[in-house]
C-alpha cells in the first residue's frame, strides 16, 4: 500500500513580507546566444526556447551576435518612447486617483517590447496588442491627447465613450483594437496574416498576449493555425510574471519555458530578455525577416516584470514582496537603455534630465488639453453615440430605442 | 429555371460568389477536397483552387478568430461550422469580438463574416447534432441570424449574408436540405422536384435579410415560423381548416417587425413555431413584440408551439419536434375565443 497520489499545487517563491528571491532563474550572459540564419528549419533552433537573447551586458554595451547595430537617433528615439510611455502612464494613473477615470493599467517595466516592435515593424503592419503595450503607439507619435480623452471617455473620445479607458483602437498606427477579454485577438493576428498571404500582400501581423492567457484556448488555437497555413505573423508572449496576483507558475512556468511551447506546433521559438531593448529589436527583426521570406510564424517570448499592479483597481503588495521589482534581475528597460546611449558617448545625465523635463511638460499639456474639454462624468460624447456603430446601418430596434430615448 | 435542392442552390451561391468577388473564400472541417459532410461545398475547391476552399482544424474558435482577422483585413470569409452544436466552443469570439469590433473601434474595424452551419433536428442526430440555438445568437448584438426554409430563399439569403458588413450567423435547417419535411415522419420523404421554390436561377440575386415572407395569406389567425417549422406549419394549417396567415420570417435580425405587426393586427391571433426549446427561445421575444404592438387587436392568447424544454433526445425524436398535431391543437386553441 501507498500513501495513495497526492495533489500538486504550485506557490511562488516569496510572499509578502519575505525577501525577494529570483535565484531559480538562469540568466545568460549577454550576448551568449548564437544567432542562427532566418531560414534555419524550426527544429534546429530548440534551444532559443531554453536560452535567453541578451544584448545589453552590465555595462551598457552591445554584445554579441543579436546586437542590431542601432544609429544613435534610432536609439534616442526609443528611449524617448519608453520615457514618454512611463511618463503618461504615472500621469494617467494620479488621474484616476482624482476621480478623473474609471479605470488605468500601467506597463512600467515593460515598455521596451512595444517600442522597439513598433519601430522595426512597417507601417503596413498591424498589432493585435494587449492592454500594456502603450509604448507602441507612443514610438509612431499617436497623439497624446487622443489617448487622454480617450481614457477620460470626454466630448472628444477618438472612440465615443463606447470603449474603457485605455482599450485603444488606431488603424493608421497599425494598432487592431482592444478588448477586456484575455487572449480573444490572438487569433485575428493569424487571419490578418493569412489575408495578407492570400492576397499576395507583403503585410504582416504583430500579436501580443500575456503569459497567464496562454492557457486560453485562444493562444494554442492560433499557433495550430499559424503552424499549418505558414502565416506570416510573429506571435509574442510577454511574460511579466505576474497574471493579477497569480505568479506565471499558475500558468506553467515552473514546467517550460512559454518559449517552448513553439516546439510542439513545429514553430522557431524565441525567449528574449524584454528589458532590452536591443534584445527585443533584434529578434523582433529576425522574426520579421523570416515572415517576409515567407517562412511563416515565430513565436517570441518576452521575459519580463510588471513592475506595478495590475490596474488601478490591483494591490500587488497583498501578494508579492512589496520590493521584488527593485530585485528584478533584469534590470529596468529605460534605465538600462539610457545606460547605453551614454556607454556609447551619445547621452548624458544632463540631457536625460532636460529631456525629461520636456516630456512631463508635454504629458501634463496633453492632460490638461482633455481635463478641459471634461474628464469622466463632466464631459462625454453626445448619447446617440450610443446607438452608432452597432450594424453598418441601424436597425428598427436601434431607431425605436434612440427614439425612445430622446437622442 | 433549373430545379435546385437546399444543398444545390447553397452550392451554387458559393460557387457564385467565388467567381464573382476574388475577396471571398470559404473554409472549415471537411469543406475542401471533401466537399463538406453536407456536400454543400462539393466541387469548389476542384472549380476555383485550394486557396479558396479548404479545410481546417477541428478548432471551431480558430475557424472564427481566423476569419474575423481575414474580414478585419478586408476580406468576406465564409467560414462553416460543421453542426450548428459545435458553434460553442466559438461563441467568445462570435459574441465578444465578431458583433463588437464595429463599436468598440468606432468603426475602424468590422468583421464581414458569414457563419454557416447545419442545424436543427429531424434526422435522429441526438443531443449533439439536432439543436436549434438561434435564440443564443439573436439575443447577442451586433450579429445577424439568418435562417432560410428553401432553395430559391437560401441562396439569395445567403449571397445577401455574404455581402454584409456585418457578422451573419446562417442556420441551415439539415432537415429540409433535401427535401421540405412537413412533420409526418412517417410519410414518405419528398424531394425538392416539385417544388416552386425549387426554382433557382444560376446567377446572382439576392434575397435582402430582414424582409418576411407569406408563405400562405390568411384571415383568422397569423402564424410565425422559420426553417423547417415553415414547412410543417403549412401543412398543419391545411389539416386544421383553419384560414391562417403563415409568414416565414427567414431571418431573425434583423427581424422584419412591420409584417409581423401587420398580419397580427389584420387577424387579431398569433400562433408561433420552432422546434428551439421554449423556454427563452425566441418565440418568448416574438411574443412580447406581439403583445407591445398588438395587443388591442388580439382576440386571444399568442400561443407558442416548440420543442420541450430537456435536452434533444434521440429515441423520443418524434415526441419532442414540435409537430404538425401541435401545431394543430395550438391553431384551435388560439381560435377559442
Amino acid at each position: 500500500m501507498t500513501d495513495g497520489l497526492t495533489l500538486y499545487i504550485p506557490e511562488p517563491p516569496t510572499r509578502p513580507g519575505d525577501t525577494p528571491d529570483f535565484s531559480h532563474l538562469e540568466i545568460p550572459a549577454a550576448g551568449a546566444m548564437p544567432r542562427p540564419p532566418t531560414d534555419a528549419p524550426a527544429e534546429t533552433l530548440r534551444d532559443m526556447a531554453y536560452g535567453l537573447v541578451r544584448v545589453l551586458d552590465d555595462a551598457g554595451q552591445a554584445v554579441g551576435p543579436w546586437a542590431p547595430g542601432l544609429s544613435p537617433e534610432q536609439l534616442r528615439q526609443g528611449l524617448s518612447a519608453m520615457m514618454l510611455t512611463r511618463l503618461f502612464e504615472d500621469r494617467m494613473f494620479r488621474s484616476h486617483r482624482q476621480g478623473k477615470t474609471s479605470f488605468f493599467m500601467k506597463s512600467t517595466g515593460e515598455e521596451a517590447i512595444g517600442a522597439a516592435q513598433s519601430m522595426v515593424l512597417d507601417r503596413r503592419d498591424m498589432c493585435f496588442p494587449t492592454y500594456r503595450v502603450l509604448s507602441w503607439l507612443m514610438a509612431r507619435d499617436y497623439p497624446l491627447i487622443d489617448l487622454v480623452n480617450q481614457i477620460f471617455s470626454n466630448a472628444r473620445d477618438p472612440l465615443k465613450g463606447r470603449q474603457l479607458p485605455i482599450l485603444y483602437s488606431a488603424r493608421d498606427y497599425g494598432f487592431y483594437s482592444l478588448s477586456g477579454n484575455l487572449g480573444s485577438r490572438f487569433g485575428h493576428a493569424v487571419g490578418w496574416a493569412m489575408a495578407s498571404a492570400y492576397k499576395n500582400d507583403d503585410s504582416l501581423a504583430l500579436a501580443y498576449i500575456g503569459e497567464g492567457s496562454t492557457a486560453e484556448g485562444d493562444f494554442h488555437e492560433a499557433l495550430t493555425f499559424a503552424s499549418v497555413y505558414h502565416a506570416p505573423v510573429i506571435l509574442c508572449i510577454t511574460n511579466n510574471q505576474w497574471a493579477i496576483s497569480s505568479y506565471a507558475g499558475i500558468a506553467g512556468a515552473d514546467e517550460t519555458t512559454f518559449a517552448a511551447k513553439a516546439a510542439g506546433y513545429g514553430l522557431p521559438g524565441l525567449r528574449v530578455d524584454g528589458n532590452d531593448f536591443l534584445a527585443v529589436w533584434a529578434a523582433t527583426q529576425w522574426a520579421v525577416a523570416r515572415a517576409r521570406a515567407n517562412l511563416g510564424a515565430t513565436l517570441i517570448e518576452f521575459f519580463t516584470y510588471r513592475a506595478a499592479g495590475h490596474s488601478t483597481s490591483d494591490d500587488p503588495g497583498r501578494y508579492r514582496p512589496a520590493d521584488e521589482a527593485a530585485g528584478w534581475p533584469l534590470g529596468d528597460p529605460v534605465a538600462r537603455l539610457k545606460q547605453h546611449l551614454i556607454a556609447i558617448g551619445e547621452w548624458d545625465e544632463a540631457r536625460h534630465t532636460q529631456f525629461e523635463s520636456e516630456l512631463v511638460e508635454r504629458v501634463r499639456a496633453a492632460a490638461k488639453e482633455g481635463e478641459a474639454v471634461g474628464t469622466l462624468g463632466k464631459s462625454k460624447p453626445p448619447v446617440s453615440e450610443m446607438f452608432e456603430g452597432v450594424f453598418e446601418k441601424p436597425d428598427w430596434r436601434v431607431r425605436e430605442q434612440r427614439e425612445e430615448l430622446g437622442v | 429555371m433549373p430545379s435546385m435542392s437546399m444543398i444545390q442552390a447553397l452550392n451554387s451561391a458559393l460557387d457564385v460568389m467565388l467567381a464573382r468577388d476574388p475577396d471571398v473564400l470559404m473554409f472549415g472541417e471537411d469543406v475542401g477536397y471533401f466537399g463538406g459532410v453536407f456536400r454543400v461545398t462539393e466541387g469548389l475547391q476542384k472549380k476555383h483552387g485550394l486557396k479558396r476552399c479548404f479545410d481546417t482544424p477541428i478548432s471551431e474558435g480558430g475557424i472564427i478568430a481566423t476569419a474575423i482577422g481575414m474580414g478585419a483585413y478586408g476580406l468576406r470569409p465564409v467560414a462553416e461550422i460543421q453542426f450548428a452544436d459545435y458553434i460553442l466552443p466559438a461563441f467568445d469570439q462570435l459574441v465578444s469580438e465578431a458583433a463588437r469590433l464595429r463599436y468598440r473601434s468606432n468603426g475602424e474595424f468590422w468583421a464581414p463574416i458569414t457563419v454557416r452551419a447545419p442545424y436543427g433536428g429531424g434526422i435522429f442526430g441526438g443531443q449533439t447534432h439536432s439543436q436549434s440555438p438561434e435564440a443564443l445568437f439573436a439575443h447577442v448584438t451586433g450579429l445577424c441570424t439568418v435562417i432560410p426554409s428553401n432553395p430559391y430563399d437560401a441562396k439569395g439569403l445567403l449571397i445577401a449574408s455574404i455581402e454584409s458588413n456585418d457578422p451573419v450567423i446562417f442556420l441551415e435547417p439539415k432537415r429540409i436540405y433535401n427535401g421540405p419535411f412537413d412533420g409526418h415522419h412517417e410519410r414518405q420523404m419528398k424531394t425538392w422536384a416539385d417544388h416552386a421554390k425549387a426554382d433557382v436561377p444560376e446567377g446572382h440575386y439576392t434575397v435582402p435579410l430582414g424582409k418576411a415572407a407569406t408563405v400562405r395569406e390568411g384571415r383568422d389567425v397569423t402564424v410565425l415560423a422559420y426553417g423547417t417549422m415553415v414547412h410543417v406549419a403549412e401543412s398543419a394549417i391545411e389539416e386544421s381548416g383553419i384560414d391562417a396567415e403563415l409568414i416565414d420570417l427567414r431571418s431573425i435580425v434583423p427581424l422584419d417587425i412591420d409584417a409581423i405587426v401587420s398580419s397580427v393586427t389584420r387577424t387579431g391571433r398569433c400562433v408561433i413555431v420552432h422546434e428551439a426549446s421554449r423556454f427563452a427561445g425566441f418565440g418568448g421575444e416574438l411574443s412580447a413584440l406581439v403583445q407591445e404592438r398588438c395587443f388591442f387587436h388580439l382576440k386571444s392568447p399568442v400561443q407558442r408551439v416548440a420543442g420541450w424544454d430537456t435536452p434533444y433526445p434521440h429515441a423520443f425524436e418524434w415526441d419532442y419536434f414540435p409537430g404538425p398535431g401541435r401545431v394543430v391543437s395550438a391553431l384551435k386553441r388560439v381560435m377559442e375565443d
